[in-house]
C-alpha cells in the first residue's frame, strides 16, 4: 500500500530481552525483533501479549513499575541502552507514546504540546516551529488549543498525544495501541498521519495494536506476540496473507467469516512454539 | 458607627492578617502534594528547621557545637562573627535546597510509585529526624529570631481608622509584612508555575507522572525543584512565626493549624491555600469575638477543626480542590 520503502539497515534491535515484573513476574520470555530504520514495523498480538511491555522496556518506563530487563540487549544506533534513563532516551531521539494517551489533563492542549519539547534546546524559534508543523499535521488541535486537554475527546488526546511526541523531535516514536476505544473512521485517520509522519518526517515507528488489520495495511513488517514471545515475523504483506494469519488475527478462514465460537488460541498450535 | 460593629471589623483586620500567616504554612503543603502527591507530615519541622538555621547563622552559632564538645572535650560555641541577615537568609536557602537533594536522593528515589500512605510514612520519619537534627545542629532552648521585621502596633492603621471612625484599630505590623510576602510569594509561584518551561513540567509532573518520564521530564530534578521550593516557603513561614513568638519546638506545631487550612481550600490548590488560610483566620476571630460572651473564650483553639469537619461533610475536595476531570 505504501510505496516508501524502508532501508535494511535496522535502527533498534532488541535481542533476547527478558523482562521481569516485582522480582517474580517473568513477562518477556526472551524477545528479539530490529526496525528498520525509516520504517513502520507493527507489534501485534492479544491482551496480556507482552507488546506493551516490549515497547516499555526500549523506552524503559518498566522502571517505574518497578519491572526491569534481566537478560538481552536493546541497541539502538549501535548503542545498548538497557537501563538508561528515559530523559537520555528522549534526548537520543526514542520517545513513546503511551497506551491510553496519558494527556495532561489540566494543561491544555498546547502546554501538552510544549512539555514534549521539554528536553530540546536549541531555543524558542526551533520549538515554535515545530509546534506550526503538528498544528499543520492536527489542525484539529489548533482548534482546541487554548483547550484543558482532560475535556477533549479520545480521538483529540490521540492526536494530542502523538503531536507531544513529535515537539522532541524524535527519529523513533514507539506508539502504544493508537486505536484503543477510537471509532474505524477516527483508527484510520490517525494511521493515515502515521504514514505520512513516516514519509515526510522520516520518522521510525514501532506500533503495538490489537487491530491486526488496520496495522498491517499501513506497515512494512511485522511481528506477532503470545504469552511473552515472538511466534511470527515478516514484510507486512506476507503476514496479511498468511492463512494462520487470517484465521486467528483476521477472523478468517478458507470457508469465509468464522463464527466466534470456532475462534481458538493461537498458542495451541505448538509448531511455532518449539 | 456602633461600637460592636467596630470590634467586629477590627476582629475581621486581625483575623485577615493571622488568616495570611496560616497560609504561608499550608502553602508548602500544597507545592509538594500538588508534585508528588505526598502529604508531607515534615513541612512545620521544616519551618522549624529552616527558622533553627536561619537563627544560627545570625548569631555565629557553631553547628553540632554541643556534639563536639562532647566528643573531644572542647569548649567550643561561636564563631565569633554573627552573619548579616542579607547573607544569613540566602545561606538558609542553599541549606533547604541542600536539604531537598538529600531528601530525594536518600528517600523519594528509593520509593518511587509506592503507595501514597508509605510516602506519608517516610515523611513522618523525616519529621522526627529533622526534629533531632535540628536540636543537635543549633541547641534546644529557645531563641528570639529579628530580622529586622517592624513589629508592634501599625502606627498608620491606627491613625487612619481613628480619623475615619474616631476608634484606632490594632493590628501588627509584623502581620502586615507577612501579608505583603505572602502576596509576593503567591504571585511569583504562580507566574513561575504559568509561564516558565519548569513550571509546565512541574504541572504536568502533578498530572501524570508515567507521561511526564516518557517525554523526557526527569521526576528526580522536578522532586528536588519541588522539594527545594516548599523549603524555601517553609523559611519564609518560620521567619514569620519565628518573629513573631520565638523559634522553638512549637513552632513545627503551626503545621497542625495548616490542615484545617488545606481541608478548606483544597490539597491541590495555591490560591486555595490563600483563601482557605484568610477564611480560618478571619473565622476564628470572628466566632471567637460574638461567641465569647455566650460559651466563654479560648474557641481559637478549636474551631479551625470544626469548621474543616463541616467541610468535610459537605465539600470534601475543599474550595478550590481540583475537579476530577471526568469526560462524559
Amino acid at each position: 500500500m505504501l510505496d516508501a520503502t524502508p532501508s535494511q539497515t535496522a535502527l533498534l534491535e532488541v535481542n533476547n530481552i527478558e523482562v521481569l515484573y516485582n522480582h517474580v513476574i517473568l513477562a518477556l520470555k526472551g524477545v528479539s525483533l530490529d526496525v528498520p530504520k525509516g520504517g513502520i514495523t507493527a507489534l501485534l498480538g492479544g491482551n496480556g501479549a507482552g507488546k506493551s511491555t516490549t515497547l516499555k522496556a526500549i523506552s524503559n518506563l518498566i522502571h517505574s513499575e518497578r519491572g526491569e530487563v534481566t537478560k538481552g540487549t536493546i541497541l539502538y544506533d549501535g548503542q545498548n541502552m538497557v537501563g538508561l534513563d528515559p530523559a537520555d532516551l528522549v534526548k537520543a531521539g526514542v520517545v513513546q507514546v503511551m497506551e491510553g494517551r496519558h494527556c495532561f489533563e489540566h494543561l491544555t492542549v498546547e502546554e501538552n504540546l510544549l512539555t514534549g519539547a521539554y528536553t530540546r534546546t536549541d531555543g524558542r524559534a526551533a520549538t515554535a516551529a515545530d509546534l506550526e508543523m503538528v498544528y499543520d499535521y492536527f489542525p484539529r488541535l489548533k482548534e482546541r488549543r487554548k483547550s484543558q486537554a482532560g475535556y477533549t475527546s479520545g480521538g483529540e488526546q490521540q492526536m494530542t498525544a502523538i503531536g507531544r511526541a513529535l515537539m522532541s523531535r524524535p527519529k523513533m516514536i514507539l506508539l502504544d495501541e493508537p486505536s484503543m476505544g477510537l471509532a474505524p473512521q477516527l483508527v484510520e485517520q490517525i494511521f493515515e498521519i502515521v504514514a505520512r509522519l513516516n514519509r515526510e518526517q522520516g520518522v521510525t515507528f514501532l506500533l503495538a495494536e490489537q487491530n491486526t488489520n488496520v496495522a498491517l495495511r499501513y506497515a512494512h513488517t511485522g511481528f506477532i506476540m503470545e504469552n511473552g514471545r515472538i511466534v511470527m515475523e515478516g514484510l507486512a504483506a506476507d503476514l496479511r496473507e498468511n492463512p494462520d494469519v487470517k484465521e486467528f488475527y483476521l477472523g478468517m478462514s478458507d470457508k469465509g467469516r468464522k463464527s466466534f465460537r470456532e475462534v481458538r488460541s493461537y498458542r495451541r498450535r505448538k509448531r511455532w512454539l518449539a | 458607627m456602633p461600637d460592636t460593629l467596630l470590634f467586629a471589623m477590627e476582629a475581621t483586620l486581625n483575623g485577615l492578617t493571622a488568616g495570611v500567616m496560616y497560609a504561608l504554612v499550608a502553602l508548602g503543603f500544597v507545592l509538594i502534594f500538588k508534585a508528588s502527591g505526598i502529604f508531607n507530615f515534615a513541612q512545620g519541622v521544616m519551618a522549624l528547621f529552616a527558622a533553627l538555621t536561619l537563627v544560627g547563622f545570625q548569631s555565629g552559632q557553631i553547628p553540632f557545637a554541643h556534639l563536639i564538645n562532647a566528643v573531644f572535650g572542647t569548649r567550643l560555641h561561636q564563631f565569633g562573627w554573627n552573619m548579616p541577615t542579607f547573607l544569613a537568609i540566602p545561606a538558609t536557602v542553599l541549606v533547604m535546597i541542600l536539604l531537598a537533594v538529600l531528601v530525594e536522593r536518600y528517600i523519594l528515589k528509593h520509593l518511587v510509585n509506592q503507595e501514597p500512605i508509605i510516602l506519608f510514612m517516610a515523611t513522618i520519619g523525616l519529621a522526627y529526624f529533622l526534629e533531632g537534627v535540628g536540636d543537635i545542629m543549633w541547641g534546644a532552648e529557645v531563641k528570639a529570631l529579628d530580622v529586622g521585621l517592624p513589629k508592634g502596633m501599625s502606627g498608620a492603621v491606627d491613625d487612619i481608622t481613628f480619623a475615619w471612625f474616631g476608634y484606632g484599630f490594632y493590628i501588627d505590623r509584623l502581620e502586615l509584612w507577612a501579608a505583603g510576602i505572602a502576596g509576593i510569594l503567591v504571585a511569583s509561584l504562580t507566574i513561575f508555575s504559568q509561564y516558565t518551561k519548569q513550571g509546565r513540567a512541574l504541572r504536568a509532573v502533578a498530572d501524570d507522572h508515567q507521561a511526564a518520564l516518557s517525554v523526557g521530564i526527569s521526576l528526580r530534578f522536578i522532586w528536588v525543584l519541588t522539594w527545594s521550593i516548599a523549603g524555601i516557603v517553609a523559611l519564609v513561614a518560620g521567619i514569620m512565626w519565628g518573629s513573631k513568638s520565638g523559634v522553638q519546638f512549637s513552632l513545627s506545631l503551626i503545621a497542625l493549624k495548616a490542615l484545617p487550612v488545606l481541608i478548606l481550600g483544597g490539597f491541590t490548590s495555591i490560591p486555595g491555600a490563600i483563601v482557605g488560610g484568610l477564611i480560618i483566620g478571619v473565622g476564628e476571630k470572628l466566632f471567637d469575638f460574638f461567641m465569647q460572651p455566650v460559651i466563654g473564650g479560648a474557641t481559637e483553639n478549636w474551631f479551625a477543626y470544626m469548621l474543616a469537619l463541616a467541610f468535610l461533610l459537605f465539600r470534601p475536595q475543599g474550595l478550590f480542590g481540583e475537579k476530577i476531570i471526568e469526560r462524559v
